[in-house]
């Protein structure tokens, strides 16, 4: 078990085709494992929910992002560094709710799409919930509970692919139990 | 040798914790003295402090808090402390004349933390790490600190 010692925080080059089908190929073996397409959505969100927990910690150890001060602070550095880390892309934040507790990112392209057309028979497949599953995981380690969906999506015929997130608490950190 | 004329500066030993109090990684160098406890206990103890201390000073704080507690002094030894964002918490216990660690104490978290443990996707996170390529790449790390000298005491 060697490992190139030569690591870099520079985000190293890689084919996007590769990337889309890698994740095509995840979703079709899910829908072959499971019976319905509700089913598949949370199997992905789950697994996105994992890649999120350790995403995060890479995401700070590259970045020189602190903590946020409040929600419209996270939302900016998600929309503007996050996904133009990972993805390649800077959705635009918008549609705030008067409280500031819930906002939309709006995709104008999404990598995860570029090869891909609904079926009939997936009609209610959200194709990329991988994605609210690493929204979800990444900001739960930092003490964020948040619900993320997609709201509109262009595999359904919409204009735009919409993600909304909306903050639920801020999770307290705890003495563990039994200690004094 | 010049360097062994002034007070040789050393590292004494680290504690990485995550965000549950888990102590995810303990290794010593120069400790003369132990707490004449068990590990596990001296863990949660460790742990506890961090804890209390963490939240004295915020609630304390004359002003807005920035990066909140640092470190600390004895008349014999220093504690530097770090925190990530998602909890994870790195202790170092070096001799006094050790500067302020922080960038030290984040380059273990990025280079060596997230580089080996969080990436490698067959390392379970929230228990002790197992993996030796980690704990050898910290062991060479530390002994390649300028303030870090094996015979001090």
């Amino acid at each position: 078990m060697s490992r190139q010692s030569n690591r870099t925080t520079e985000s190293k080059k890689m084919n996007s085709e590769l990337f889309t089908l890698t994740y095509g190929a995840l979703v079709t073996q899910l829908c072959k494992d499971y019976e319905n397409d509700e089913e598949v959505n949370k199997q992905l969100d789950k697994m996105g929910y994992n890649i999120g927990v350790r995403l995060i910690e890479d995401f700070l150890a590259r970045s020189s992002v602190g903590r946020c001060h409040d929600f419209r602070e996270t939302a900016d550095v998600i929309a503007k560094v996050a996904f133009k880390m990972y993805l390649g892309i800077t959705p635009s934040v918008t549609n705030w709710s008067p409280a500031g507790d819930e906002f939309s990112l709006i995709l104008e392209s999404n990598p995860l799409v570029d090869f891909v057309e609904l079926p009939d028979n997936h009609s209610t497949l959200v194709y990329s919930n991988l994605l609210c599953g690493v929204l979800r995981g990444a900001l739960e380690m930092v003490q964020m509970a948040v619900d993320v969906r997609f709201a509109q999506d262009t595999l359904r015929g919409d204009n735009v692919t919409e993600i909304r997130m909306k903050f639920i608490k801020r999770i307290e950190e705890n003495l563990p139990a039994g200690d004094e | 040798m010049l360097r062994n004329r002034k007070i040789e500066m050393t590292v004494h030993n680290l504690y990485i914790f995550d965000r549950n109090g888990t102590c995810l990684h303990y290794s010593e160098w120069n400790r003369k003295k132990q707490a004449g406890i068990s590990k596990e206990e001296e863990y949660k103890l460790m742990y506890g402090m961090l804890f209390s201390i963490r939240s004295f000073v915020s609630k304390m704080s004359p002003l807005d808090m920035k990066d909140g507690f640092l470190a600390f002094q004895t008349s014999r030894y220093k504690l530097h402390y770090y925190e990530t964002p998602t909890g994870v918490k790195i202790v170092m216990n070096t001799d006094l004349g050790v500067p302020n660690c922080r960038d030290v104490l984040h380059q273990i978290y990025s280079t060596l933390y997230v580089e080996y443990i969080v990436k490698n996707p067959l390392c379970a996170l929230g228990e002790t790490l197992q993996s030796e390529l980690f704990s050898s790449r910290l062991e060479s790390f530390i002994r390649a600190l300028p303030f870090f000298s094996a015979r001090a005491g």
